[in-house]
C-alpha cells in the first residue's frame, strides 16, 4: 500500500473525533505525523481542545461568582 | 445554633443570587431562548431553596444547583423537541460553511489558518473570552449549538446526544467537527482582532 499523507480537513476530522472516540493506531499515527508538520493544525487542535474545556470552565466561572474561597474549586488562583 | 443557620442560609442565598445571572446564559447557550432559559433557572434556583438545609456548613452549594440546572435544562430541550420546535436536524450536514475554510486540496485557505489564542488557561480565564464565546455559539445553527453543548458543556455521551436528539451517531460526529469548526472561527475572528 503506497502511503499519502493525509490533508488538513481530513486531520480536523480527525482531531474533533479523538474528543469521543479512540483513535485507531493508524489514525493516531496519521494525524501526529500530519500535526508534526503542519502548524496551522496544531492550533486548531489545541483550540479544539480548548473549547472540549468549555464546560468544566464554565462551572469553575459559577463558583467564582459566588465568591467561594479559592481552592475549593479544585485549581490554583 | 438557629441564628448561625439562618445566616447561613441568608449567605446561600446571596451566592445564588450572584451566580444567577451565569446561570441563564449557560442555559440561553442551550436553549436558544431566554424567557426559556430563565425559566430553567428558575426552577434549578428554587429546588436549591427547598433543599436548603441539607447544604448548612456543606461546600459544593454552587456545583449542585448547576447540577440541578442541566437536568432542568434537559426536560426544557425534551419538551421543545416534543414541541417541534427543533429545525429538521439533517439540515446540519450541508458541506458549505465548512468548504469555505478549506481549499479544494483540503489545505486550510490562507484567510482561514487557525492562529495561536495564546496561553490557554489565560484564555479561559478572560470575561471578554466568554463573551465572544457566547456570541459565536449564538452564531452557530440550532441544531450545531445544540449537539456542541450537549457535548461539551453538558458533558453528555455521544450515546445520550443521539437518544436526546434522535441522530445517528456518526451524523452526530459530523456535525460536531463543524460545530468545532466553526466557533473555533468566529471566535478567532473577535479574539485576535481584539488582543492586536
Amino acid at each position: 500500500m503506497m502511503f499519502k499523507m493525509m490533508m488538513c480537513k481530513e486531520a480536523t476530522h480527525l482531531m474533533s473525533r479523538q474528543l469521543e472516540v479512540p483513535l485507531t493506531f493508524q489514525e493516531k499515527l496519521s494525524l501526529k505525523l500530519h500535526l508534526a508538520m503542519c502548524s496551522a493544525c496544531t492550533q486548531c487542535n489545541q483550540q479544539f481542545h480548548l473549547l472540549h474545556q468549555t464546560g468544566k470552565y464554565y462551572e469553575r466561572l459559577i463558583e467564582l461568582d459566588a465568591g467561594t474561597p479559592p481552592g475549593s474549586g479544585g485549581d490554583n488562583y | 445554633m438557629h441564628q448561625v443557620t439562618a445566616e447561613g442560609t441568608q449567605d446561600r442565598m446571596q451566592r445564588l443570587v450572584a451566580v444567577r445571572p451565569r446561570l441563564v446564559s449557560f442555559a440561553r447557550l442551550q436553549l436558544r431562548d431566554l424567557a426559556r432559559a430563565e425559566d430553567a433557572v428558575q426552577e434549578a434556583i428554587e429546588a436549591a431553596i427547598e433543599k436548603d438545609d441539607t447544604f448548612a456548613g456543606r461546600s459544593g452549594y454552587e456545583t449542585w444547583v448547576f447540577g440541578t440546572l442541566k437536568y432542568k435544562i434537559l426536560d426544557a430541550l425534551r419538551a421543545q423537541r416534543r414541541e417541534g420546535g427543533w429545525q429538521p436536524l439533517e439540515d446540519e450536514l450541508d458541506e458549505a460553511a465548512i468548504d469555505r475554510q478549506f481549499q479544494k486540496n483540503g489545505r486550510w485557505e490562507q484567510e482561514a489558518r487557525p492562529s495561536n489564542w495564546g496561553n490557554p488557561e489565560s484564555t479561559l480565564h478572560s470575561e471578554r473570552f466568554w463573551q465572544i464565546f457566547d456570541l459565536c455559539m449564538t452564531a452557530l445553527t440550532d441544531t450545531a449549538a445544540r449537539v456542541f453543548s450537549l457535548r461539551e458543556l453538558m458533558g453528555l455521551s455521544a450515546e445520550d446526544i443521539c437518544r436526546e436528539t434522535g441522530l445517528k451517531q456518526n451524523n452526530c460526529w459530523v456535525i460536531l467537527h463543524r460545530a468545532r469548526l466553526r466557533l473555533r472561527a468566529c471566535i478567532e475572528r473577535d479574539w485576535l482582532t481584539e488582543k492586536t
